[in-house]
């Protein structure tokens, strides 16, 4: 088998190559540094085996940082028959100092100039002949994200791994740029088109002192409200559904004894399709919405109109984009965090990845939202309201996370911001129907299926702590009678406090559980609408400050056992994973008692 | 005539050419990675929000540099009411 090594700039599309050549699924998005560890992926060409190495991308081989010293390493090795240098053509110039980096230390390489399609839509044009007399090497084309030129890259690495070639002498770094320079002179012809002009417009739009903020709020409450609104209709059928099937099963079980259809019927059944039918719509629109807008480019930006908050909090200006993963997922939000390349800065960012929800809170903020402050209505105005309260919910997260940043930084990480350079790539014209089939396949079911999974055994222990009895009274009863006096503080009660920690597996089966409590017969029923389980809360003594604790608390509260998991994994520090459980627990108590406390006092709950 | 500015205060638009760089060892390095070395042309091509970060065209990328990084960094251009053209080619 021979082993080619595929190196190159950040965000180059290397791993849309990657994934074109191999046929696997590395997550892939316009922004630089989304590859965080190497992967390896096999294709066979012409009865032959390849193996290929996704090397992290860096922009230098001097091993100053973590990736580059992984990236050098292995192409110092040997142990790669081939380099395959993956460049950007629509920015060739500065992706060429890294290949004639990578000719100092071995002949074996071959440059794909990928992006050309990109290139084309900017007036750019590659001579990829001269190039490659330049070079001395053999120069390749693509446009991996539309599958065009593979195979004369398959073809072109076939050639190249059972040739001999000897590496370049060493240059110095500048005169490795102005080597660059002159090859981009002769072989890249640009037309200053019109498209570059509105990638400008764009750019300046999205990023100026008065359009700036709020097209972002707007673009971000835009897929809030998408979700919200259109999650509504889906969410009702699939519950309709499932009671359907919950009915036929119902009947199919009626043999057995009474305890195992409970535990499997309003155990295990109801958890599980509650999760399935307030999860799936949600993330179905959600994220295929948020993968469009960090295909076309958008999300850099973000990180550069935020940046001078996070450099008031003394910290990295990439953590906002580790905070648009947390988003979507906690744990993929942490090990995210690598792309920080301070320790100190990657680690306040680690530690604060819970303070931004992830999708598995949406459902239970979206509920409590249209219940207890939107009134429950439904139309146009109603998800309107949703949505921006949702939007002010996502603002106190990242508020939260600010604010934790800058503490962090004052007390017990102390230190001043480093250096940091942030690339804003082009804009692209999203892949519509890939993003759509990728992110359902990718993020959504890989999601779901994680909480299902955990949904399941969860809704089995629920139904036994609500059925087995000591003393007359519920295991359940004990606990959250136990806990009660405690939660009562913080504007919470027993049975949501005792929700929330049986809901650590999962921020997914939070809800689920404290309707299992409230409702007497210790299981899940069904809820044709919201209306009913408004009135199931509001007869357990919730008011608008119980729900708007519940929010609070939800928001900021210990992380998942997944996030929990991988903090742990990414620092190897118990003390470290400890403090990123206490940090938001301790925020979200204190929110709460302050809040309680308050209307208490003002007699207004 | 030519006159001396450094990165940070180069006006949106405008570009000038690098003459030193002095902005610690790894921004240092860092810059000299992105291809931003002396006689590099620098086009100051946007500004966020706050005026900091702003971000500049070095080499066709675009890249974002916040002001304690970019104070490092000299430029030249030819003074006001000259017109601008390729002083250090």
């Amino acid at each position: 088998m021979r082993r080619v090594a595929l190196a190159g700039n950040p965000n180059v599309g290397k791993s849309t190559l990657f994934n074109a050549l191999t046929g696997l699924r590395q997550h892939t998005g316009n922004w630089a540094g989304k590859t965080v560890a190497t992967a390896k992926g096999e294709y066979t060409f012409e009865g032959e085996e390849y193996q290929l190495i996704d090397l992290p991308g860096t922009y230098s081989l001097a091993a100053h940082s973590q990736e580059e010293a992984v990236a050098r390493d292995y192409i110092q090795s040997g142990q790669a028959d081939a380099v395959v240098v993956v460049c950007d053509a629509t920015c060739l110039e500065r992706n060429l100092i890294l290949v004639l980096q990578v000719l100092e230390l071995t002949g074996k390489v071959l440059v794909c100039v990928n992006l050309m399609d990109e290139a084309k839509r900017l007036g750019v044009d590659v001579d990829l002949p001269a190039l490659s007399k330049r070079l001395g090497v053999p120069v390749v084309g693509a446009s991996a994200g539309r599958e065009q030129g593979l195979d004369d890259l398959r073809q072109a690495i076939a050639v190249l791994v059972s040739a001999d070639a000897p590496a370049a002498p060493e240059r110095a770094p500048a005169e490795r740029v102005t080597l660059a320079e002159r090859y981009a002179a002769q072989v890249v012809h640009s037309a200053e088109a019109g498209r570059l002009r509105r990638q400008r417009r764009l750019d300046r739009l999205l990023t100026s002192k008065t359009t700036g903020i709020p097209l972002m709020l707007l673009l971000f409450g835009l897929v809030i409200w998408l979700t919200v609104a259109g999650a509504n209709v889906p969410s009702a059928l699939l519950t309709e559904l499932f009671a359907r099937i919950g009915t036929v099963l119902e009947g199919w079980l009626a043999p057995a004894p009474a305890w195992l259809s409970g535990l499997l019927l309003d155990g295990v059944y109801r958890v599980t399709t509650w999760v399935v039918a307030v999860m799936l719509p949600p993330m179905a629109i959600f994220f295929p919405l948020f993968t469009l807008l960090e295909d076309l480019g958008y999300l850099p930006r973000v990180a550069f109109v935020m940046d001078h908050a996070f450099q008031k909090a003394k910290t990295c200006g990439k953590q906002c984009l580790t905070m648009c993963m947390s988003l979507g997922c906690n744990a993929c939000g942490v090990t995210g965090c690598r792309i920080i390349d301070s320790p100190r800065e990657r680690l306040i960012a680690i530690l604060t990845s819970s303070l931004v929800p992830c999708n598995g809170k949406f459902p239970t903020l979206i509920a409590l939202i249209t219940l207890f402050f939107v009134g429950g209505r439904t139309g146009l105005l109603a998800s309107l309201e949703g949505a921006a309260l949702l939007l002010a919910t996502l603002v106190l997260g990242v508020a939260g996370t600010l604010a934790c940043s800058r503490l962090l930084s004052a007390t017990v990480l102390k230190g001043m911001p480093s250096s940091f350079a942030l690339e804003l790539p082009p804009f692209r014209k999203p892949r519509v129907g890939q993003v759509i089939v990728r992110s359902m396949l990718d993020r959504t079911l890989f999601v779901l299926g994680r909480a299902v999974s955990v949904a399941a055994p969860a809704g089995a222990v629920i139904w036994l702590t609500a059925n087995v009895t000591v003393g007359g009274v519920s295991l359940l009863t004990h606990c959250t009678g136990f806990l009660d006096p405690f939660a009562r503080l913080f504007g919470l009660d027993g049975v949501i406090l005792m929700a929330f920690i049986l809901g650590w597996p999962a921020n997914e089966i939070v809800l689920p559980v404290m309707l299992m409590a409230y409702l007497a017969t210790g299981s899940l029923v069904e809820f044709d609408d919201l209306t009913a389980l408004g009135q199931l809360l509001t007869q357990h003594g919730w008011t608008w400050l119980t729900a708007c604790c519940t929010m609070l608390f939800s928001l900021f509260h210990w992380p998942c056992s997944t996030t929990c998991l991988t903090i742990y994994k990414e620092t190897g520090s118990v003390k470290w994973t400890a403090l990123s459980v206490a940090l938001p627990t301790m925020m979200g108590l204190g929110l709460c008692l302050i809040l309680a406390t308050a209307a208490r006092l003002l007699g207004l709950a | 005539m030519y006159e001396t500015l450094c990165l940070s205060a180069l006006p949106e638009g405008e570009s000038a050419y690098v003459t030193e760089i002095n902005a610690g060892p790894a921004m240092d390095r860092r810059l000299t990675d992105l291809g931003l070395v002396r006689g590099t042309r620098v086009t100051c091509v946007l500004k966020s929000p706050a005026g900091d970060p702003c971000a500049y065209l070095i080499r066709g990328a675009l890249i974002a540099l916040r002001r304690t990084d970019a104070d490092g960094v000299t430029l030249e251009r030819q003074a006001q009411g000259h017109p601008t053209g390729v002083a250090a080619t």
